[in-house]
């Protein structure tokens, strides 16, 4: 049941990825459908709360603060988590971090684990790492079941399967899980989910989650959920093991009083999700035998030294702005080639990536700024992707790059807009040369080379034969001459 | 109509898209400002404002452009630009570009400078305080608020009570007012394909008010807007708020 | 360093511990300018905490947002648990139930089969047609009941296998923020901590909301009613209508201890 994980490594360039998708009509269906519901349900709960902007500049600060003082926290954390039980493990990048994991399982003597929707599992590949050592990982959040036995890929941070329909769902229960009968309502399909999987719950005795929060104060542990799947594999089985990244410390536990609003209100439009889980280390007859937290770099230490673009790590990953983003809403998540996809993924992706394989990303964005009106801790987003693509054309235009076509015409705009008569001259110049390219009725239907992409949808009116400068130049001589 | 107080003199931005592709908007501007008594001026160094480049990732293109405009702009009582994604260039991300120039100066220039920079609907609304600037259009028009005067300028309905006080105007309101049109500068040629996709949901929405004219602040969304609509051959124009609210009657 | 090695020795887990968090010193903001404490102080929490709704209607919020989870909710004073109890148990045609070591004897109404969880585990669990619990807290903004791991809330296991969880909530516990309730639950922060806010859903077909995946697909709440507000006409000099609330539970501890 492998399947080839989102890898920006290997992606297609986002323009190109996100045409497949546009042309996938029923996907963009059920995306659009998905993310207005969420929207609609989000807006209504976060009207409900005259504070929102206050909660939203709170969790904006503590997320600031805890990255201010991220050393400090983490091994806070690691001495309270440790003190009740627990064993913390570190690891500097993905490699290390699988091998942590695929070793704890291994020593735990599973065959099977069960695991927790993880974004954080998901970049890393833990599955494909989990198999190659001869376990077998079962996703349990429905819709990481459904895009498990679909072999296909998760397209939204908390509801991965939103490009999926009934039909398509039916059709894969139907085929992985050797059923008969199947009926097509949702609830049906949830159905044969809890049986499918209520056997593992009760067999499976290894499991693998992530964290929405790590609390430094206590050693807590804190995982947001909607199923109780996530309940199921952080009391049932012997072992669990939890990997997170290292922005996921929160200082205090009076701290989740805002993150806790923030998040479920954001993520899926609730007041609270049905289930929050707050465990710290192990408790005598409650919960597992062995507990293991793996706190993982993965080069977001690499994203915090960056002034400018640090504010990503403030990220609770809600996905409000995935469904908030008017290209999320055409494409889909699987154009941005990975595991975070939308505006956040166009800002994390490329940071925590080498840029080189994700550069396309930072302009999957019309900019439009709804990102950030929706965002809980307040990232700039638009500004964030600003400052990466600066950093992209720093990259494309290195030694011979700078001779690159979009380089060169970006020069020559710079230089002219760099004089009031030189301005003048290309304003007569870009008059003359479309000439060729108007038609008769004043209209440019076709333009070459890289300006192609703007007649492929739309025609262009043709340049008027006076400026505005020109008329005002005029009228200036005449009123002078009158005078 | 008696719009006497005191008399400003105002400088007019008009971007370099304006001046170069839509002169009528220009002309626009100058004419309600100078119907509502103030005087209009025009500094002829002004080139860009520097978005193009910036947003784009060229960032050493845009930083000269800033210290342009303000030597441009320094001595002025009101800088009016007809185009919200400059003045939101401007306000969010010039402090910004000073920054990174490491000049004191420039900063302290734009802190003089920058509060006395509107947006043409802005100026009217909230320096003049005014909704009715004494306009007359008699045809069926629907507003699109463009993402940055709707997030960045935070216009909120100002341009909506200008034309609701304009003589004779049916303004009809769209669906999905705060969806992005799709122009995003550079994006609509980068991210073509998208943008069309976006640009498709935008005209089906306007073409479904049964407008006439497709009205905003900003001409850099129109012309994306009326290109899509004029593709499709749909016989619905696209006018910047100024033209409206230059209309007289006749 | 990014590199394929093996990590299996201690000295190597504390190598990957120490370059992270040398890391994260070389890359955080410069110098912070004061200690954790005293920057976190710092924080600008300017919002709402304190409850700004009279206690009846918290509780009328609280019943609202149940109701809204599809829950249904019952009444009683401190002396009809028990009735109220078999009144729901009854409804729902439940029969064996699972209770936390500590639940009060008088809770528990003849003719239903208790059983008390002495780590049953999670086959003995599953086979069981409900839970019957107490709770530590609820939240009237979010609709949410807290449970933890002490007397007459038990094991998370033990609420969450059945299909069907009845939970006994008394006025007194109700807080209608978020922020209220995490203030109190600090004391106890360690305990296995469970928050409910209905029974189990998810949307994640069509985004067609789904009661009940894999936690307790339906849950009851009795609503006990220890307070009783005591309002009076005031003379003329004072407002006219003040409203104390008392605690039943401070005059017969007996009847409400839940733990």
């Amino acid at each position: 049941m492998s399947r080839i994980p989102l890898d920006p490594a290997t992606a297609p360039a986002f323009p190109k990825a996100a045409k497949v998708s546009l042309h996938d009509l029923q996907l963009r269906r059920n995306v659009k459908h998905a993310t207005n519901v969420i929207q609609t349900k989000r807006q209504r709960v976060v009207g409900e709360r005259p504070d929102w902007q206050q909660l939203r500049e709170a969790g904006r600060q503590i997320r600031e603060h805890a990255l201010a003082y991220m050393d400090e926290y983490l091994e806070q954390f690691e001495r309270n988590c440790e003190a009740a039980g627990g064993h913390v493990h570190w690891a500097r990048d993905a490699e290390e971090a699988r091998q942590i994991v695929v070793r704890l399982a291994t020593e735990a003597g599973s065959r099977e684990v069960v695991k927790i929707k993880s974004m954080t599992t998901e970049e890393i590949h833990l599955n494909n790492a989990l198999e190659a050592a001869g376990i077998n990982a079962i996703e349990t959040d429905l819709a990481e079941l459904i895009i498990q036995l679909g072999q296909d890929q998760p397209s939204h941070i908390v509801v991965p399967a939103l490009h999926k329909s009934r039909h398509e769902i039916r059709e894969i229960f139907l085929r992985e899980m050797g059923l008969k009968h199947l009926g097509e309502e949702p609830a049906d399909l949830a159905e044969a989910a809890r049986t499918y999987l209520r056997k593992k719950f009760l067999t499976v005795q290894t499991a693998i989650s992530g964290a929405n929060f790590l609390i430094a104060e206590t050693g807590s542990v804190c995982i947001v959920e909607s199923e109780g799947n996530g309940r199921m594999c952080l009391t049932l089985p012997q072992t669990l093991i939890t990997i997170a990244g290292i922005d996921k410390v929160l200082p205090r536990f009076q701290d989740l009083e805002v993150m806790l609003q923030l998040l479920p209100r954001s993520a899926t439009g609730e007041r609270m999700n049905p289930y929050n889980s707050i465990w710290t280390g192990l408790h005598e007859n409650d919960g597992p035998r062995n507990f293991h937290v793996v706190l993982m770099d993965n080069a977001r230490t690499d994203v915090l030294a960056d002034p400018e673009g640090r504010q990503t790590l403030y990220c609770i990953r809600c996905g409000a702005c995935q469904n908030a983003c008017p290209v999320y809403r055409q494409t889909g998540g699987h154009a941005y080639g990975s595991v975070y996809a939308g505006p956040i993924g166009a800002i994390l992706t490329p940071q925590l990536q080498k840029m080189e394989h994700a550069q396309s990303l930072p302009y999957a964005s019309s900019l439009c700024g709804a990102c950030y009106e929706v965002c809980p801790v307040k990232i700039n987003i638009p500004e964030v992707l600003i400052h990466l693509r600066n950093k992209v054309v720093k990259q494309q235009t290195r030694g011979m790059g700078r001779l690159n076509p979009e380089a060169v015409a970006m020069k020559v705009l710079g230089m002219i807009f760099r004089s009031e008569s030189r301005f003048r001259a290309a304003q007569k110049f870009g008059r003359a040369a479309e000439k060729p390219l108007v038609n008769r009725e004043g209209w440019i239907g076709w333009l070459p080379g890289m300006l192609g992409g703007w007649t492929q949808a739309r025609d262009l009116h043709a340049m008027p034969q006076q400026t505005f400068r020109e008329w005002f130049d005029a009228r200036e001589k005449k009123d002078r001459g009158h005078a | 109509m008696n719009f006497r107080r005191t008399a400003l003199r105002v400088a007019l931005f008009i971007t370099c898209y304006n001046d170069t592709l839509f002169p009528e908007t220009g002309k626009a501007a100058v004419r309600v400002l100078e119907r509502l008594g103030h005087t209009v001026e025009f500094p002829s160094g002004q080139t860009c404002c520097g978005q193009m480049h910036w947003n784009t990732g060229y960032q050493a293109e845009a930083l000269p452009l800033v210290r342009r405009f303000v030597e441009q702009f320094r001595d002025a009582e009101a800088v009016v630009v007809p185009s919200s994604s400059c003045v939101a260039m401007m306000r969010d991300h010039y402090p910004l570009m000073a920054g990174e120039l490491h000049d004191e100066a420039l900063k302290r220039d734009l802190n003089v400078l920058l509060p006395k920079v509107w947006e043409f609907s802005e100026f009217l609304t909230k320096k003049l305080g005014l909704e009715d600037v004494g306009a007359s259009y008699p045809h069926k028009v629907t507003y699109h608020a463009s993402c940055h005067g709707l997030r960045n300028l935070g216009l909120g309905d100002g341009p909506i009570q200008l034309l609701k006080s304009v003589r004779g105007i049916e303004l009809i309101p769209i669906e999905g007012l705060e969806q992005c049109c799709g122009f995003g500068g550079t994006f609509a040629v980068k991210n073509a394909d998208v943008s069309a996709a976006m640009l498709a949901d935008k005209t089906k929405a306007v073409i479904d008010t049964g407008a006439e004219i497709c009205t905003a602040c900003d001409n850099s969304c129109l012309m994306h807007i009326e290109g899509g609509l004029h593709r499709q051959r749909t016989g619905v124009r696209t006018l910047h708020l100024a033209e409206i609210l230059a209309g007289e009657e006749r | 360093m990014r590199g394929k090695r093996k990590i299996a020795a201690m000295p190597e887990r504390t190598e990957a511990r120490a370059q992270i968090l040398e890391r994260i010193r070389a890359a955080k903001p410069q110098a912070p300018p004061s200690d954790a404490a005293a920057a976190w102080e710092k924080i600008r929490r300017e919002y709402k905490v304190a409850p700004d709704l009279p206690p009846a209607e918290i509780l009328h919020l609280l019943e609202d947002r149940l109701r809204d989870y599809d829950a249904q909710v019952f009444h009683c004073v401190p002396a009809e648990i028990a009735g109220a109890i078999a009144r729901a148990l009854q409804q729902r045609d439940k029969q064996n139930i699972v209770i936390a070591a500590g639940t009060p004897n008088e809770w528990l109404p003849p003719d239903f089969h208790f059983v008390e969880d002495s780590n049953l585990d999670a086959h003995a669990l599953d086979q069981l047609d409900g839970v019957l619990t107490g709770a530590t807290l609820a939240i009237a903004d979010t609709g949410t009941i807290v449970l933890q791991n002490v007397p007459g809330q038990g094991r998370r296991a033990s609420t969450l296998m059945p299909d069907y969880h009845l939970c006994v909530l008394f006025a007194s516990q109700v807080l209608q923020s978020v922020p209220q309730a995490m203030r109190m639950l600090e004391q106890t922060a360690t305990l296995p901590t469970t928050f409910f806010s209905g029974p189990s859903a998810t949307a994640d077909i069509e985004m067609t909301r789904i009661k009940g995946v894999h936690g307790p697909r339906f849950l009851d709440v009795i609503l006990v009613q220890d307070i009783v507000q005591v309002r009076w006409m005031a003379s003329d000099d004072s407002p006219p209508m003040k409203s104390i609330s008392v605690s039943i539970g401070s005059l017969f501890p007996n009847e409400c201890c839940s733990g």
